[in-house]
C-alpha cells in the first residue's frame, strides 16, 4: 500500500500527484468519468426502486395481462434485465472511447517520466 | 432471505445417492488435479491472495459468477419461484441489478488503488491503523455470517441429495466438505480457488441451460403456456402476480424494500467479490470481469425463471413442499423428472460443488484479510515479508476451516437463513458508504470512516438481533423467546442510510485534516491506473 512502496514495484513514488490532479487532462478525465457514472447510477437505482415499489404496492397494475399469461409485472421484470445489459454495454463503449485513451495517456506519461520501464514485469 | 434450512427427517425417495456421490467425487478429482497444477507458482503473497494477478477478464468474470451464484441462489430461487411465483423472480432481480454498482462505481477504481483486500483501498489515504482494523473487522464479520449460512445449508443439502438423514451422517459430510475446502485453499490459494469457481460456474450454468431448454421444449417454447400450466398445477392464478410472499402484510411489503436496498447496495461491497478484482492484471480487465459476470449471472437468473415455473408446473408446489428439503428440492426434483437419476446426479453434484466453491472463496478472503490487514499491517506494522504473511494466511485458513466445520455441525437444523441477508446488510451498511466516500469525496476523513463502518456494522447486527428472525416468531432462531422490538427481518433500510449519515457526520466533525497529497494520489491512481499492482511474471 501507500505506506510500504517497494521501489521496483512503484516507479511513481516521486510523482507530485497534487500537480497531476490539477492538470487539464486529468480534470477532463475526472469530469467525463463522473458525468457518466453518477447520473447512470442514479438512473438505474431509481428505475429499480420504481419497479420494486410497483411490485410491492401496485399489484393490480402489475397483474394486467399483456400477452397470454404474460403480465405487466413480468414484462417490467424482464426489462430490468434488458436495462442492466444495456447500461453495461453503454458503459463499456463509453469507457473504451472516452476514458481509456486519456487514462492511459496520463499513466504512460507518469510511469515513463522518472524511472523508465521500472516495475514493468511484462 | 430464502429459507435454506429445516430438514424434514424423512428418507429421500428420488435418485441414487451413490450416483450423486460418484459424480461429485469426479468433480472433486478433476478440480483437485487442476488445483495441484495451479499451485506450483504459489510463492509470494500476490500469488497466494491474488493468483499472481494473471487471470483474464473472462476467466475472472466466470469465477465471480461461480463465487456469487451460491446454492441459495440456485436451489433457493428455483424453489421460491415454484412456490411463491412472481415474488421469487422479483427477489432474483436485485441480485443482478446490483452488479451495476460494482461496474460503474467500484470495480476499476478499487483494482487501481488496492493490493489484496478491501482495507487496502479504505486505508489508502486515511490513518492506516484504525481504518484497517475497522475494515478487517467488517470483512471478517461478512465472511463469518456468509460462511456459517453456507455450511449450515450443506447439512440440509446432504439430506436432500445424498439421502443421509441422521445427524452423524450429515456431520460427517459437512466435515468432508470442510476438509476439501481447506485443502483447496491451503494448496491452491487464490489460483486454485478461482479454478474451482470457474469449473463450477460452467457446470452450473450449463446444467441450468440444458434444463431450461428442456422445459421450454416441453411447452413448445411458449413461455405463456408454461406460466399457464404452472398456475393451473398450483391451482392459484395469483402465482403469476406479485404479492404471494412479500405482499401478505404492510410489514412484509416494507421488509421487501429493505431487503432490495441491501441486495442492490451490498453486492458491490461483499469482500469476497471485491477481492476477485485483484486477480486480473489491469482495471480494464476488472471491467471486463464485471461485464462477463453480469452476462452470466443475468442469463442464469433468466434460466431460474423458467426452471422455477417449470418445477411449479411439472411437479407442483405441494409435492415440492412435502419433499425432504422443502423449497430447496424444486430444482433437484425437476432434474429427476426430466432426466432421471443421471440428471439429478449431475445437478446434485453441481449443488455440492457450489457450496464448496463459495466457502473456498469466503475462506481465502477472510484469511487474506486477517493475515494481510491484521497481522502484517497492524501487528507487525508492515515489517514482514510476503512469505511470512502467506504462512500466517495458511494457518488462518486452517483455523477458519475448522471453525466453519464446527459452526456448520452446530447450526444443523437451526433456522439460520437470515445470515445471508445479514451478510448483505452488513456489506451494504458497513462497507459500501466508506468505499464510495473514500473514492469520491475529497474531504472524507478517518473519523467518518470509523463511525460509518462500526456504526453500520453495529446497527445491522443489533437490529437483526431484535428482529423477528431471531425471536418472537414461529420461524425464528429462538422461537420460545420474544425480544423482537424491531418489526422488519431486514435491517438495511435503517442501517444503510444511518451508515452514510455517520460517515458524513464523522467527517464534518473531524478536527484533524487528512493529507491532501494522499487524496490526490488516490484520485489520480484510481482513475488512471498509475502505479497499480502489476501481474506477477513467472
Amino acid at each position: 500500500m501507500g505506506q510500504q512502496p517497494s521501489p521496483e514495484a512503484d516507479p511513481t513514488a516521486t510523482v507530485d500527484f497534487q500537480e497531476v490532479q490539477q492538470r487539464p487532462e486529468f480534470t477532463e478525465l475526472k469530469r467525463r468519468h463522473r458525468s457518466f457514472v453518477f447520473p447512470m447510477a442514479a438512473a438505474f437505482l431509481i428505475w429499480y426502486f420504481l419497479y420494486v415499489l410497483l411490485a410491492d404496492y401496485a399489484h393490480g397494475f402489475m397483474s394486467i395481462k399483456v400477452l397470454g399469461n404474460i403480465n405487466v409485472g413480468l414484462v417490467l421484470g424482464l426489462l430490468q434485465f434488458v436495462s442492466t445489459f444495456a447500461i453495461t454495454m453503454w458503459y463499456v463503449s463509453y469507457a473504451n472511447k472516452k476514458l481509456d485513451p486519456i487514462a492511459s495517456g496520463i499513466r504512460q506519461d507518469l510511469e515513463s517520466a522518472d524511472r523508465p520501464q521500472a516495475g514493468e514485469t511484462h | 432471505m430464502l429459507p435454506f434450512t429445516t430438514v424434514t427427517q424423512e428418507p429421500t425417495q428420488v435418485g441414487e445417492p451413490w450416483l450423486n456421490m460418484t459424480i461429485f467425487g469426479l468433480f472433486v478429482a478433476v478440480t483437485m488435479v487442476i488445483v495441484l497444477r495451479a499451485s506450483r507458482n504459489n510463492k509470494t503473497a500476490a500469488d497466494y491472495y491474488a493468483a499472481g494477478r494473471s487471470f483474464t477478464g473472462s476467466q475472472n468474470g466466470t469465477a465471480i459468477a461461480g463465487d456469487y451464484l451460491s446454492a441459495a441462489s440456485f436451489l433457493g430461487i428455483c424453489g421460491a419461484i415454484a412456490i411463491n411465483g412472481y415474488d421469487g423472480f422479483l427477489y432474483s432481480i436485485g441480485f443482478l441489478v446490483a452488479w451495476l454498482v460494482a461496474l460503474l462505481l467500484v470495480a476499476e477504481l478499487l483494482r487501481n488503488t488496492g493490493k489484496f483486500t478491501m482495507a487496502d483501498v479504505l486505508s489508502f489515504r486515511l490513518k492506516q491503523r484504525p481504518v484497517r482494523i475497522a475494515a478487517a473487522t467488517t470483512t471478517l464479520a461478512v465472511c463469518f455470517f456468509y460462511l456459517l449460512a453456507q455450511m449450515a445449508g450443506a447439512g440440509a443439502l446432504v439430506s436432500l441429495l445424498l439421502g443421509i438423514d441422521d445427524r452423524l451422517g450429515q456431520s460427517i459430510v459437512i466435515t468432508v466438505v470442510g476438509a476439501l475446502m481447506i485443502l483447496y485453499v491451503l494448496v491452491g490459494g487464490m489460483k486454485g480457488t478461482t479454478w474451482v469457481q470457474i469449473i463450477k460456474a460452467c457446470l452450473l450454468i450449463a446444467g441450468a441451460f440444458i434444463m431450461t431448454i428442456w422445459v421450454l421444449a416441453l411447452y413448445g417454447f411458449n413461455l405463456s403456456a408454461l406460466l399457464g400450466d404452472a398456475a393451473a398445477t398450483a391451482g392459484n392464478p395469483e402465482l403469476l402476480n406479485p404479492g404471494l410472499q412479500y405482499g401478505v402484510s404492510e410489514t412484509s411489503k416494507f421488509d421487501f424494500i429493505s431487503l432490495a436496498l441491501a441486495l442492490v447496495l451490498g453486492t458491490a461491497a461483499l469482500p469476497h467479490v471485491l477481492m476477485r478484482f485483484y486477480t486480473v492484471p489491469t482495471a480494464k480487465e476488472a471491467r471486463r470481469s464485471v461485464v462477463w459476470a453480469i452476462w452470466l449471472i443475468g442469463a442464469f437468473y433468466l434460466f431460474t425463471l423458467v426452471l422455477g415455473y417449470g418445477a411449479g408446473a411439472l411437479i407442483g408446489p405441494e409435492a415440492i413442499e412435502a419433499a425432504p428439503g422443502g423449497v430447496n428440492s424444486a430444482a433437484p426434483l425437476l432434474a429427476f423428472h426430466l432426466g432421471g437419476p443421471l440428471l439429478l446426479g449431475v445437478i446434485s453434484a453441481v449443488a455440492f460443488a457450489t457450496i464448496l466453491a463459495v466457502v473456498a472463496g469466503l475462506t481465502i478472503t477472510a484469511a487474506a484479510s486477517f493475515a494481510h490487514d491484521i497481522y502484517a499491517n497492524v501487528v507487525r506494522k508492515g515489517q514482514v515479508d510476503s512469505q511470512g504473511e502467506v504462512k500466517v494466511a495458511r494457518r488462518t485458513v486452517l483455523v477458519i476451516g475448522v471453525l466453519s466445520i464446527a459452526g456448520g455441525i452446530g447450526a444443523q437444523g437451526q433456522n439460520v437463513a437470515f445470515l445471508v441477508a445479514l451478510a448483505f446488510a452488513v456489506a451494504a451498511s458497513a462497507n459500501l458508504p466508506t468505499i464510495i466516500y473514500s473514492l469520491f469525496w475529497k474531504k472524507f476523513s478517518t473519523q467518518g470512516a470509523i463511525w460509518s463502518m462500526y456504526g453500520g456494522l453495529a446497527a445491522a447486527i443489533i437490529l437483526i438481533a431484535f428482529s423477528p428472525v431471531v425471536s418472537g416468531a414461529e420461524t425464528a432462531m429462538i422461537p420460545g423467546a420474544d425480544f423482537a422490538w424491531f418489526p422488519l427481518k431486514n435491517p438495511g433500510i435503517i442501517s444503510i442510510p444511518l451508515a452514510f449519515f455517520l460517515g458524513w457526520l464523522g467527517t464534518v466533525l473531524d478536527k484533524s485534516v487528512e493529507d491532501p497529497s494522499k487524496q490526490a494520489e488516490m484520485e489520480v491512481r484510481s482513475l488512471t491506473g498509475v502505479g497499480a499492482e502489476k501481474a506477477v511474471d513467472h
